[in-house]
């Protein structure tokens, strides 16, 4: 970096970057603290005595098989909503990004799903799929003889919210996918259908590996979104039910904090999430140029 | 561009039309169960058609609310546009006084300070509700609107982006201003802050879509109907029996929850897609 001019003086820049320091180390780090701290106890049960018990808490949360389930449960969960959100979103960017009539009028109704809270989305899958009154579950029984009733069966369930977080999450991918598709020259792609290539084999011979930073950089976007961001719908659609079908780890967290108070195990999960963060994060600066170095 | 035969022309607005209407649908259903009585949501199906009691619906949701939540739409409006705003202004006002710091000094815990910020990507609320709501509560915050913004308002998200946009003024600029007799802050609030408005309208336009959003920390931290928030509000109605859920006022209050940020997102349009992808890539 050339030298820049920058201005002098002692406590100035101090005083400027205080509220976000403050901010920083009271909400942020005083709280993730705290929760590696309180994973290495156990409270008693009227909250008055704390015994120290060292990785128990976490020896304990790596056997106890409504974890594991939780875990993979999770895993699975993320891997589909990734899938399904990126692949329509890739297939409905390429096809907006012909040159079309209207294509601005598709970018703009594909792109303002985006400001629809993921609660809202909750909502709006939960209303359509009511076993009750919901119309689409109405259409699936009358026409298809599904007895639709994702409140009892543990995979319709599982199959909505992922829909429901897939959904969501369809605008945001495309918004990525067609400034990527933007950044493809096409005379790459006229030279290689000069060449005979046909469209099939344009796309995924050129196109493809050239969006790959995208795709990386959204993958690992959708994996943050589906593990952590995707509660609302949980806690609005199945409550983590029936049984355990729907209970992700983020839901687990809260359910175990706030409902049975279970101090030590709720913190040692937030630990063990803190970790798929930092570890979705690093992955994603090692993989993905982004200039932040200093 | 290359092969013009019709089905090639006609398939991509086939898909394009498609995926609207698989977007769409979700939503014309509950903006017509909101102008609908709750006998015809009730019999299934409900008809798809829009029925005539949107002005009923909308006013009993904005001004009364259901009979189980005991709060109107109107209080939770204010309090979502408290929450949102008070969001996305804190984030952009305290990152553009930390990127100035970081951009324009040179001081020794400049590097730290950095850091310090890009850390927080990695300690989503979601990985630390039951500490952080301990700070809250001890400092008597809860069921506060101070409780509702001050833990949202760090972003390591604008402090990229206004870093990137400060990197690329010319320093000459600096160099003139102090010449000139102005001090640094004379310069940031003169000068470095309306040239910004570019990256400033960017970042109001994701983070108050974020603000507007959010739901889990309003959950953990909001007990009083006071401080219902829209999102809120919407999960407490329908959290009843199924029998008692007024499904006519939960969704026109679930339809007035998504119009603000769906209105920033289309009035805003290119600000909104330049926020989006300058900062995350």
């Amino acid at each position: 970096m050339a030298k820049q001019y920058e201005f002098s003086a002692r406590g100035l820049p101090y005083l400027l970057v205080l509220p976000q320091m403050i901010v920083v180390f009271l909400f942020f780090f005083w709280p993730a603290a705290q929760a590696m701290w309180q994973s290495l106890f156990i409270q008693d049960a009227f909250g008055l005595s704390l015994t120290f018990v060292g990785m128990e808490n976490y020896a304990k949360l790596f056997q106890d098989p409504l974890y594991l389930d939780s875990l993979v449960r999770s895993f699975v969960y993320a891997g589909f909503v990734a899938l399904i959100a990126m692949s329509v979103a890739l297939f409905l960017a390429v096809q907006a990004n012909r040159r079309i009539r209207g294509a601005l009028f598709y970018k703009t109704m594909l792109v303002w799903p985006y400001a629809v809270a993921t609660l809202v989305a909750g909502v709006l899958w939960m209303f359509m799929f009511n076993p009750n009154i919901g119309v689409l579950s109405y259409l699936l029984f009358k026409r298809f003889g599904v007895e639709w009733n994702y409140l009892l069966n543990g995979s319709q369930a599982f199959l909505l919210v992922t829909l429901a977080a897939s959904w969501k999450q369809i605008s945001y991918n495309f918004v990525f996918f067609v400034a990527g598709l933007q950044n493809v020259p096409a005379s790459l792609v006229e030279a290689s259908a000069i060449d005979g290539a046909g469209p099939g084999k344009r796309f995924w011979r050129i196109v493809f590996p050239l969006l790959s930073p995208t795709t990386f950089y959204l993958l690992v976007m959708n994996l943050v979104y589906a593990f952590f961001e995707t509660f609302p719908i949980i806690h609005q659609v199945t409550q983590g039910g029936p049984g355990q079908a729907t209970t992700m780890l983020v839901y687990k967290v809260y359910r175990d904090g706030v409902f049975n108070l279970d101090l030590g195990s709720s913190s040692a999960q937030s630990v063990v999430l803190m970790a798929l963060v930092i570890s979705l994060t690093i992955l994603q600066f090692r993989f993905v140029e982004r200039r932040v170095t200093y | 561009m290359i092969e013009h035969s019709i089905v090639r022309r006609i398939l991509p607005h086939l898909f394009l039309v498609l995926a609207i209407v698989v977007i769409v649908f979700p939503i014309w259903l509950v903006f017509s169960a909101s102008t609908q009585t709750l006998a015809d949501v009730l019999d299934a199906p409900m008809p798809v058609v829009p029925g005539m009691h949107l002005l009923e619906n909308y006013g009993r949701a904005l001004l009364e609310g259901t009979k189980s939540l005991g709060a109107s739409a109107l209080t939770m409006v204010k309090n979502s546009l408290i929450m949102a705003l008070g969001i996305s202004v804190g984030k952009i006002v305290i990152s553009l006084l930390a990127t100035f710091a970081i951009v324009f000094f040179r001081f020794p815990l400049r590097g730290f300070c950095f850091w310090t910020i890009f850390i927080t990507l990695m300690l989503p609320v979601e990985v630390r509700i039951m500490p952080t709501y301990k700070v809250i509560s001890d400092l008597g915050l809860l069921d506060s609107y101070a409780g509702l913004i001050l833990p949202m308002i760090v972003s390591a998200t604008a402090v990229f982006l206004f870093r990137q946009f400060f990197l690329s003024v010319p320093r000459e600029m600096a160099e003139a201003a102090q010449i000139d007799g102005a001090g640094p802050m004379q310069f940031f609030a003169r000068v470095l802050v309306p040239m910004s408005r570019t990256p400033i309208a960017a970042m109001f336009v994701i983070q108050f879509i974020y603000g507007w959003n959010q739901y889990l920390w309003p959950l953990l931290i909001t007990t009083k109907e006071r401080y219902y928030t829209l999102l809120i509000g919407i999960n407490r109605m329908l959290a009843v029996n199924d029998a008692l859920v007024e499904w006519p006022v939960a969704m026109a209050t679930t339809l007035l929850a998504m119009l603000p940020p769906v209105l920033v997102v289309i009035l805003m349009q290119r600000s909104f897609i330049a926020g989006m992808t300058e900062t995350e890539k």
